[in-house]
């Protein structure tokens, strides 16, 4: 049963030697020339300013929190949808008192402001 | 092709009726704001409707949708646990939040929550749904736990509490996934027929030796007990109560569903190591009880002490063992919620008169509490004629009966020590000097919970054969 796994094995190995290899390679052979610039922290072409670990607003991780819990919903209704047929009536109405029961949760973090930022 | 039968619907009834109770307080909380009254009544409304349901549901056990959980029987047995913790708990927090300033409509919602979520993990007739209701009820009991968001000890009590039972929960998913991975199903009724084969495989038990750390967490048994006193100190008076009581006894229904009606355990190591973690529970619990100044912190180590009486009843895995175990939560579920709720009557703000001393004196100014309290600490400590004597008794028969006298002399002893701090708050109650009262007035709802709870701790204790043989025909499958 192992057995069939030997070709995974060897992959792994063979990417992680490869990739030492290459990054070994690369470091002998290469010529240097840093400058501040090449040094600095790339932020996506942005120019960093200051320390990244400073504290940040709570709102981020409410827009986080609510992201997943409706980020998981979908991950329910995709493969409902795909056995749509197979699942019938009883999927329908199992999957509505689903979705009834988000919407209940939409309607409380509505409500209570948790979806504006001010 | 997916079937919901008519029956299904009729059988969870208890089940929905809570859940959708939650879910219009809810709305109800939402809508209106500022009106937890509101959020009060309709969850008080579910949770009796489900405790009348529950009733009429004490027949024999039915499994429903597709072999998923069972309803009636065993899980009804327990409900009627899970569902009088949580109408006790939410009559006495209403008057106790008012007080702290704390009364949010959410309060009743999360407790409604958590206890469809104490139900499921009874009803569970497979470990996906174990699973699921530890999670919907531990998640619900992280907010809870915090509720009072502004105190520090409330945030370190809910970040302790969430941090260290989603490391438990880690632990839970990955024997549930060695007992998938070696016999090949998550239905417990179909890995007790193939226990005898299983038994042998070490990854499977490993997978059980998981299960245990993570049931064991959930019932604060030595040593994963750490969290216990940090998160019952921290959080509010009536959210310890109803943890205390009502998810414990949940999380032993499952330890009990999983552990012995499923597993054939007697004889077999996991049996010894349960043995151990009782043996062990008794004596942190009680030994550390004694060198507590709170009330709280002290009511926290004594339920690591009857987590560690209860699993003795676990690891003898015979059918006294199991009555002793069902019996046993019935009746620390009333003493020690009605123990915590006289101490949010006392408790003021900013977490003053909390302390043995608050008590001295107590009998001068409020007689009656003080006999009802005296009650509590007498049952805690197991002495007849109160429920708590019988609980005892049951569980440490069941471990003489397997050949396990050693645990039972360890039992015996511990509840001696017990004695000493229990009377403590007796002895300072009546026989000291002292300026203590209740904070403000209790309201009748209440008085009348409280007294509710010690009348059913001295009529368990007079008739305990009214919920033994409740018990008897639960564990054949």
């Amino acid at each position: 049963m192992l057995e069939t796994y030997i070709p995974i094995f060897v992959v792994i190995a063979g990417g992680i030697v490869f990739g030492i290899v290459m990054v070994k390679l690369n470091e002998w052979l290469g010529p240097r020339r840093p400058t501040d610039e090449k040094l600095s922290t790339y932020e996506s072409g942005m120019e960093p300013v200051r320390t990244a670990r400073e504290r940040f607003s709570v709102k981020f991780y409410m827009v986080a929190v609510l992201f997943i819990l409706f980020d998981i919903e979908v991950v329910f209704l995709y493969p409902w949808a795909v056995a749509f047929k197979e699942l019938g009536v009883a999927g329908y109405i199992t999957m509505t008192v689903f979705i009834v029961i988000l919407l209940i949760g939409l309607f409380y973090v509505w409500r209570k402001g948790a979806l504006e930022w001010d | 092709m997916i079937v919901i039968r008519l029956e299904d619907l009729l059988y969870s009834a208890p089940l929905l009726v809570l859940t959708s109770s939650g879910l219009l307080a809810l709305i109800a909380e939402a809508a209106g704001r500022d009106k937890p009254v509101i959020s009060y009544y309709t969850s008080l409304i579910g949770v009796i409707t489900s405790l009348i349901l529950t009733f009429l549901n004490l027949g024999a056990g039915v499994p429903v949708f597709n072999n998923m959980i069972l309803q009636g029987g065993y899980a009804a047995y327990c409900n009627l646990i899970f569902l009088s913790s949580a109408l006790l708990s939410i009559v006495l927090s209403r008057s106790y939040l008012e007080r702290m300033q704390y009364h949010r409509g959410e309060f009743y919602v999360l407790i409604v929550f958590a206890t469809a979520g104490m139900m499921l993990m009874a009803a569970a007739l497979d470990l996906t749904i174990v699973f699921l209701g530890i999670e919907l009820m531990s998640i619900c009991l992280y907010v809870l736990a915090g509720f009072m968001r502004k105190k520090e000890l409330a945030n370190e009590a809910a970040l302790k509490y969430f941090l260290l039972g989603a490391f438990a929960t880690g632990f839970l998913l990955y024997g549930i996934a060695l007992i998938y991975g070696t016999s090949g199903t998550t239905n417990l009724v179909v890995i007790s027929r193939s226990f005898a084969q299983l038994s042998g495989n070490s990854l499977f038990l490993i997978g059980c030796g998981m299960l245990i750390v993570a049931f064991s967490f959930k019932i604060a048994a030595v040593p994963f007990h750490m969290w216990a006193p940090d998160v019952y100190e921290g959080a509010p008076t009536t959210v310890t109560a109803f943890m205390s009581t009502g998810a414990k006894a949940a999380a032993f229904a499952t330890f009990v569903a999983v552990f012995v009606r499923v597993f054939d355990i007697p004889g077999t190591a996991l049996s010894s190591v349960l043995a151990l973690i009782a043996a062990a529970s008794m004596i942190v619990g009680n030994v550390t009880a004694i060198a507590q100044n709170n009330v709280k912190r002290m009511l926290a180590y004594s339920s690591i002490a009857h987590t560690g009486y209860m699993l003795s009843g676990i690891a003898a895995g015979n059918a006294e063992g199991e009555q002793g175990i069902l019996f046993y939560l019935v009746a620390y579920t009333f003493m020690n919620i009605g123990a915590f709720g006289i101490v949010s009557w006392v408790e003021q703000q900013e977490d003053r008169k909390l302390k043995f001393d608050d008590y001295a004196g107590f009998s001068a100014r409020q007689p009656a509490v003080a006999v009802l309290m005296s009650v509590f600490m007498f049952s805690l400590a197991g002495i007849p004629p109160f429920a708590g004597f019988f609980g005892k008794y049951y569980v440490f028969l069941a471990a003489v009966k397997a050949d396990m006298t050693w645990l039972a002399i360890i039992g015996v002893m511990t509840s001696l020590v017990s004695v000493y701090y229990y009377l403590r708050l007796v002895v300072l109650m009546y026989f000291c000097e002292g300026e203590s009262d209740v904070a403000a007035k209790v309201p009748l709802a209440a008085i009348s919970a409280v007294t509710l709870a010690a009348v059913l701790v001295i009529l368990l204790g007079i008739y305990p054969s009214l919920l033994v043989d409740m018990t008897k025909g639960f564990f054949k499958i």
